[in-house]
């Protein structure tokens, strides 16, 4: 590999995966760009009352 | 590889994120009202809004589509409605470039079509609901506040249906596979209905229960402990009688049934995301047959694109615990490409210097409505009111929502223009919200332990709903006990510690091996200790997969890169005798062949893996007959291994669910489905016949199953109270039981029982007592949070991986390892620790060195030290939680806790005595 490598990622998606893989990045020192196609981020885990198996509120 | 040119179309919001203060004045003035999709059209709403309240960003936008200036180039009445002028209805879509080292795919998944769920009356029958809009329906923040009432009249309904794999399961639209999720939040669903409105009754119509997750058949009993009904058939359709619906059924016995109810609710499958194609192009990743991202069984996380990885349903269906797993490890294998790149990109967050806090308390109090929720119950005004009276308060006022993003830049604003020094927020709780609110005083030049919280909404306008008086006076008695304390308060110091760059595996498995090798990839050192003589675990036993792909390559592979790893040191036969230290500075004796070696590090990551269960039912161990999966995997990698059998007889869940162990081991009912397939490779004539409680074949696994049934291997349910019964006569086993569709007991004498068994955890307690993580009543480790934390232990600088948290399949080890190791990798990379300023302080002045909070620390975080001739006590500030045990039983009161010294608490009780 002849050119250097980039200190960034992009992750694809604002849900649940894609904030916690963005955030992971940037404890281990990358910038990352977030790409979320709705108007704020959260995905389906934020239109959630509460989650299985614990009924804790999923926000 | 390391080098991506991406290509992103932003879309416009029509109001700028940074100016817009969320106020929600342009939505007032707005004239058009449209169909919440969100809420799936559940609730109106207006051209522009936001999704919710806590969403981030908090700015709103404007729907282009519904918005009278873009459809008719009329109005603008928002544009000079809004203060702020945060509103361009002229802005244009804007190409981005990026340059970016990896890419993660995480793009979600879809929704099942109106067409296929019209199936079930949906869109034609009102009372016909799906997951979501039910889930809606319940939730006290939807368009109902959580009353559970039927569309068509909005009366409350008494008898709801779940027709459970809806679109999933299903080859008739093209969805084969399980979707993993609907059987969970069905039940779920039926449960807070049920909390709800207690003489509801919920009956969940269903094929195979699958609850295969860590703990989930606890709450599938606790469902019918609480009356939920669960029904093991097969749904024909729902037609309207009445006001009622009807569905019509087969049962188990085959039986024709119908049955009417209020509602009937879909909780559909999840179908692949709709950009799924168009990602894939764009990116260069293939697909699978389904159009979920095409990745490899033990590579879960890899897509066909170097570089770039996926994470979440986008793989193939999962819940919240497994995405969130997978979104770890994916960071964790980008993290291991961009390794040379790491901190290149970067800028840390700065704060303003401190600001010198001497002199009078000036003390700030933020009163928060939540919305309706305090505001609805509290009057939050007159507390504001009443707090302005107290002394040392300087400033006093209300907010909406004090968590929203843009009431936190008036609070910082606010602290400086009123010289604060002391910030008291009366909201929720300090669980989920204070380091939020800790952080804004950080940005306003405050200590963040300058913070005290009064909880009105759980406190007051939770549990005194019904007389909102009361809740009123009773939050001005917290605000009173929170400024009471907060005059107290004083600065602490956030103390710096380094990390020791080095991780201990505990465990050789493939999690171990894979987790090993990840800290490696991403430029760590790190010790793997096994137990045993060989790496491999249980992976070395393994013959093949469902999939088809080979378990032993994949240990010979892994085996060799860990062996020529220069920055892996294995250890054998060896054992973790002794750990002590704390995030960033561990220090572990290692025991190997009778010698000890004692090892620094920084975190460790528990892999300490299972074992099968060893059968003593079915006649196993006493007929040669009778065999496990496991044994018969062995069996058949050779041709004549599956010769002279004709006749095999599998039975499930042995020992599982119920019996000698509780839980189900999710891998069970896969490893059947490949013997029995095998076995028809070798011999197409075999009869097999699989017994089974609820075939678990979750994902991408049906589709085996299916085929298995299409080559012609009998499944035949049995009931937990009513197993297969095993004899021997004349040397020949008889397997017998109830087949309920011919309603007759039937004896078949097999060639071969196959028993298929679970797995049990390795024995953890010592290593459990060392670490400080604690074990489910299953024996397994417990992690931190189930869905957010779930390869972390609450004890920081420990995580979690593979057998050792729980039954699962290869492909979730080696997710799940890699997170693990992404997880651990954190503090490495940044080198430092934190350490929470809320710790225990011993004062060696009046201690008298009994050593009671050393023994009682949950953490290990209090140790005895020598203080010229005398024993004293010593708080390790990086280990301790700031629970207060030791402080409380303190026999000299000479611990003190950080923001919780005895004159707060004693001024905070004072002032509640008035």
């Amino acid at each position: 590999m002849g050119e250097s490598k980039s200190g960034s990622v992009m992750v694809v998606g604002g849900g649940i995966a894609g904030i916690q893989a963005s955030l992971d990045l940037s404890g281990l020192g990358y910038q990352v760009y977030l790409i979320e196609k709705a108007g704020s981020i959260g995905g389906v885990m934020a239109k959630l009352d509460k989650t299985f198996p614990t009924n804790d509120c999923a926000i | 590889m390391g080098n991506f040119a991406a290509k992103v179309r932003r879309q416009p919001r029509y109001i700028d994120l940074d100016l817009c203060t969320g106020c929600g004045i342009c939505a007032d003035y707005c004239p058009i009202v449209m169909g919440d999709a969100y809420r799936e059209n559940l609730a109106l709403t207006k051209a522009p809004h936001r999704d919710y309240v806590q969403a981030v960003p908090a700015s709103f936008y404007i729907d282009p589509e519904k918005c009278l200036f873009h459809s008719h180039e009329m109005c603008r009445i928002c544009v000079s409605a809004c203060q702020a002028r945060a509103i361009n209805l002229y802005e244009q879509e804007e190409m981005l470039d990026l340059n970016v080292g990896a890419v993660i795919l995480a793009p979600g998944f879809g929704r099942i079509s109106e067409e296929v769920l019209s199936r079930y009356g949906y869109g034609r029958l009102a009372d016909v609901v799906t997951g979501v809009e039910f889930e809606l329906l319940t939730s006290a923040s939807g368009p109902t506040m959580g009353n559970i009432i039927r569309p068509s009249d909005g009366e409350h309904p008494h008898g709801i249906a779940f027709l459970q794999c809806i679109g999933t399961r299903d080859v008739s639209c093209g969805n084969g596979y399980c979707s993993s999720v609907c059987c969970m939040y069905a039940i779920k669903e039926a449960i807070v209905a049920k909390e709800h409105a207690p003489d509801l009754e919920s009956s969940i119509f269903y094929m195979d229960m699958r609850t295969q997750g860590k703990e989930f058949d606890y709450a599938r009993q606790r469902a019918k402990e609480k009356g939920i009904r669960f029904v093991r058939s097969r749904v024909g359709g729902v037609q309207a009688k009445g006001k009622s619906l009807e569905i019509s059924y087969v049962d188990e016995a085959g039986k024709h049934l119908k049955e009417d109810f209020d509602m009937v609710v879909l909780p559909e499958g999840l179908e692949s995301p709709p950009a799924a194609q168009v990602l894939a192009e764009a990116s260069g990743i293939e697909l699978n047959h389904y159009d979920f991202c095409s990745t490899l069984p033990f590579s879960p996380l890899k897509t066909t694109r170097a570089g770039i990885f996926v994470a979440g349903a986008f793989q193939g269906p999962k819940d919240v615990p497994e995405s969130v797993t997978d979104a770890s490890g994916a960071a964790a294998l980008a993290a291991e490409v961009l390794k040379e790149a790491r901190g290149t990109e970067v800028e840390a967050k700065t704060y303003p210097a401190e600001i010198d806090i001497e002199g009078e308390p000036r003390i700030g109090v933020f009163v928060c409505s939540c919305g309706t929720n305090i505001g609805g119950v509290v009057d939050v005004q007159s507390v504001a009111d009443y707090a302005a009276t107290l002394d040392n308060v300087v400033y006093s006022d209300t907010n909406l929502y004090s968590c929203a993003q843009n009431t936190q830049e008036e609070i910082t604003e606010t602290i400086k223009e009123n010289r604060l020094n002391r910030v008291v927020v009366a909201a929720c709780t300090p669980r989920t919200h204070e380091p939020l609110f800790q952080e804004t005083i950080k940005d306003a030049g405050l200590n963040r332990c300058l913070f005290e919280m009064a909880n009105i909404r759980d406190h007051c306008s939770w549990v005194h709903a019904m007389v909102p008086e009361a809740a009123t006076e009773k939050s001005k008695d917290l605000i009173r006990m929170a400024v009471a304390k907060a005059r107290g308060l004083q600065p602490l110091p956030e103390q710096k510690l380094p990390v020791t760059q080095k991780a201990l595996v505990i465990g050789g498995g493939i999690a171990g091996m894979t987790a090993a090798l990840n800290v490696a990839g991403q430029g760590f050192e790190c010790i793997l200790v096994e137990e045993s003589k060989a790496l491999g675990g249980n992976l070395k036993r393994m013959r093949s997969t469902l999939t088809g792909d080979d378990p032993k390559q994949l240990f010979q592979d892994t085996e060799t890169k860990i062996r020529s790893h220069p920055l892996i040191q294995v250890h054998t036969e060896a054992s973790v005798e002794d750990v002590s230290g704390y995030v960033g500075n561990f220090i572990t004796s290692i025991r190997t062949n009778g010698s000890s070696e004692s090892v620094e590090h920084g975190v460790v990551v528990v892999a300490t893996g299972g074992k099968p269960y060893e059968p003593t039912q079915y006649l196993y161990g006493k007929s040669g007959q009778v065999v496990t999966q496991g044994e018969l995997e062995e069996r058949l990698t050779k041709v004549e291994g599956a010769k002279g059998i004709n006749d095999i007889v599998m039975i499930q869940c042995v020992g599982s669910r119920g019996e000698d162990l509780s839980y189900c081991s999710k891998v069970c009912c896969g490893q059947a489905v490949r013997n029995a397939l095998k076995i028809l490779e070798i011999n197409p004539s075999a009869h097999i016949t699989v017994l089974y409680r609820d075939m678990r074949t979750y994902g991408f696994m049906e589709d085996y199953y299916q085929l298995a049934r299409e080559k012609g291997v009998m499944f035949i349910h049995f009931d937990k109270d009513d197993p297969p019964e095993v004899t021997e006569k004349e040397g020949s086993i008889q397997v017998e039981f109830l087949d309920k569709i011919m309603g007759e007991r039937v004896v078949l004498e097999p060639d071969l029982l196959a028993l298929s068994v679970g797995i049990v955890p390795s024995r953890s307690e010592a290593l459990s007592k060392m670490l400080k993580t604690p074990l489910t009543s299953d024996g397994f480790f417990l992690e931190a949070h189930p869905k957010l934390r779930p390869v972390e232990f609450s004890v920081e600088g420990v995580y979690l991986c593979g057998l050792a948290h729980g039954p699962k399949p290869i492909s979730e080890s080696v997710a799940q390892a890699t997170a693990a190791a992404g997880k651990a990798c954190i503090p490495m990379a940044k080198g430092y620790v934190t350490v929470e300023p809320i710790v225990s302080f011993v004062d060696t002045a009046t201690c008298i060195g009994c050593g009671i909070c050393e023994a009682l620390c949950p953490y290990s975080a209090i140790r005895m030290i020598k203080v010229g001739k005398r024993k004293k006590a010593e708080t390790i500030s990086a280990s301790c939680k700031g629970c207060g045990i030791c402080a409380a039983h303190c026999p000299s009161l000479s611990i003190l806790m950080g923001g919780f010294t005895n004159e707060q608490i004693l001024s905070q009780i004072k002032a509640l005595m008035g």
